[in-house]
């Protein structure tokens, strides 16, 4: 008797109460959050000798806004990049630029191809994240730099075969996201 | 998936002014971002006090993080070092029993280098390092190296000052906040450091080529005299970094100089001291002032006709 309703609960941890409703805080502040901390990511106990690692919050953002069109406005771009600038090494601006472009970009390509799958994501993800690593590597290279593009070339590898597992990763935020955590009364 | 219907505005204003809005604040977002690039192109320490505060206030988050990562050489260096450990092992057995003569040898000059210079009169210009501090992140996604110190202004650390480990030069301090400060790694590629060979002095620069190798540039263009496995210090040349601090060991040979490796590998290191700017400008002007005046009204006195003559 009780074992099936158990596994119930336990299957779907989020609509175990009957008087609960999702916060809206949560709900609207989370992709935000979940970005800043991608963002945050060069604290990371990892001490690079190279540019090895993705750049999570870039590849959080373009998550977030292929799952859910619609939740981050057009102009996210703008002030989540220039956190990004703070931390990323990058010259400042550059993120905000970079950001609010890929942001735009997006808007025309959801409104060229509405319905999309798996395939059709993580190639959008991957023109984007192509062509966000090597324009901010000339960028850097503008800014004091000379390294060659060569460089980044790891780093594009993971970045492009890590961006499903973000997108499943930024779902099960999305998930989080509506927990009902907020009382009804 | 579906697409939302949620683009569609519809028939109502409000919905259709906050999409226009969005769209245009989108742009300005953009055009300010080129604007800030340009800005920091042309200034890149323009805004070095915002990031000293966004650092600063990562700082505590980023040493708690830290702590796990004591020596650690990186996820990688770690799953080679399982592969290779046998033939590694035996190498530095081989290594080691070498070393051990060598360090006699090394004591035994290191004395009488004591007593020469205590014959000399000189003190030994070790300096007292201005801070200790954690390494306590890099710009791991950027091509350019930076990295984080978990000290600042409140320690005494300001611009300028190289930050070394005890196995050898880590890089230089860039920008100072209050509690944290970012240092330019040697494996940056705006990062130069003037280098000499430690057996002789053949002279070299060192830049970064931001893959985690350094690039050697002889001085003296020639027959390339280097060698795998020379180790090159700090010549103390143009300041900044006091002589005889471990940089680089040869790698690779190319034409024109050699490819190196980082003897103090940021991702090994947990403590990093910060010294004080090495300056050795004040020793050096007492000898050439007495001999300078005279010169001078010499060379103004034999041009003086001269330009006469052309007149």
């Amino acid at each position: 008797m009780i074992a099936p309703r158990l596994q119930r609960q336990l299957s779907s941890p989020f609509r175990k109460r009957i008087n609960r409703a999702p916060s809206p805080t949560v709900a609207l502040a989370l992709p935000w959050l979940t970005i800043v901390f991608g963002s945050l990511s060069p604290i990371l106990p990892v001490i690079a000798s190279a540019p090895v690692m993705p750049p999570f919050g870039f590849l959080f953002l373009i998550a977030w806004r292929q799952l859910r069109p619609g939740l981050l406005p057009v102009w996210a771009g703008a002030p989540l990049g220039a956190i990004d600038d703070l931390y990323s090494g990058q010259p400042f601006g550059s993120g905000v630029l970079l950001w609010s472009g890929a942001m735009l970009v997006l808007e025309l390509i959801d409104a060229r191809f509405p319905w999309r799958n798996i395939l059709i994501d993580w190639t959008v993800g991957a023109v984007l994240i192509v062509a966000y690593l090597v324009l901010a590597a000339v960028l850097a290279n503008a800014a004091g730099g000379h390294a060659p593009l060569s460089v980044i070339l790891p780093q594009l590898l993971t970045s492009l075969l890590i961006y499903p597992l973000v997108e499943r990763l930024i779902a099960r935020f999305d998930r989080m996201r509506l927990v009902r955590i907020r009382r009804v009364h | 998936m579906a697409p939302p219907s949620a683009r569609r505005t519809g028939h109502s204003r409000r919905a259709q002014y906050t999409t226009f809005f969005g769209y245009l604040a989108a742009l300005v977002g953009a055009l300010a971002g080129g604007t800030l690039l340009v800005i920091s192109i042309l200034n890149p320490h323009a805004f070095a006090s915002w990031r000293g505060a966004a650092n600063d206030a990562a700082a505590p988050a980023a040493r708690v993080a830290t702590v796990g990562r004591s020596g650690s050489y990186g996820l990688f260096g770690t799953i080679a070092g399982y592969v290779m450990a046998g033939s590694q092992n035996a190498r530095l057995q081989k290594e080691m029993a070498i070393a051990r003569v060598r360090l006699a040898e090394a004591q035994a000059i290191a004395d009488e280098n004591r007593r020469l210079k205590a014959l000399l009169g000189l003190r030994d210009a070790d300096p007292r390092p201005v801070a200790i501090a954690r390494m306590i992140s890099s710009t791991a996604a950027s091509t350019r190296r930076f990295a984080s110190i978990s000290a600042g202004a409140r320690d005494g650390v300001t611009v300028g000052m190289p930050v070394r480990s005890p196995l050898g030069l880590v890089g230089r301090v860039l920008e100072v906040g209050q509690s944290s400060s970012r240092v330019l790694l040697v494996t940056d590629t705006e990062s130069v450091v003037p280098v000499r060979r430690a057996s002789d002095a053949v002279p070299a620069f060192i830049t970064g080529r931001s893959d985690g190798m350094l690039q050697l540039r002889l001085i003296n263009l020639g027959i390339n005299p280097l060698h795998i496995g020379d180790v090159f210090v700090t010549s103390g040349s143009g300041g900044l970094y006091r002589p005889g601090v471990a940089v680089a060991m040869v790698t690779a040979l190319t034409r024109d100089g050699a490819i190196g490796r980082v003897l103090s590998d940021p991702a090994a290191t947990e403590y990093v001291t910060v010294e004080p700017v090495w300056n050795p400008a004040p020793e050096l002007p007492p000898a050439p002032t007495p001999t300078a005046p005279p010169r001078k009204k010499k060379a103004s006195a034999t041009h003086k006709p001269t330009a006469k003559k052309k007149r």
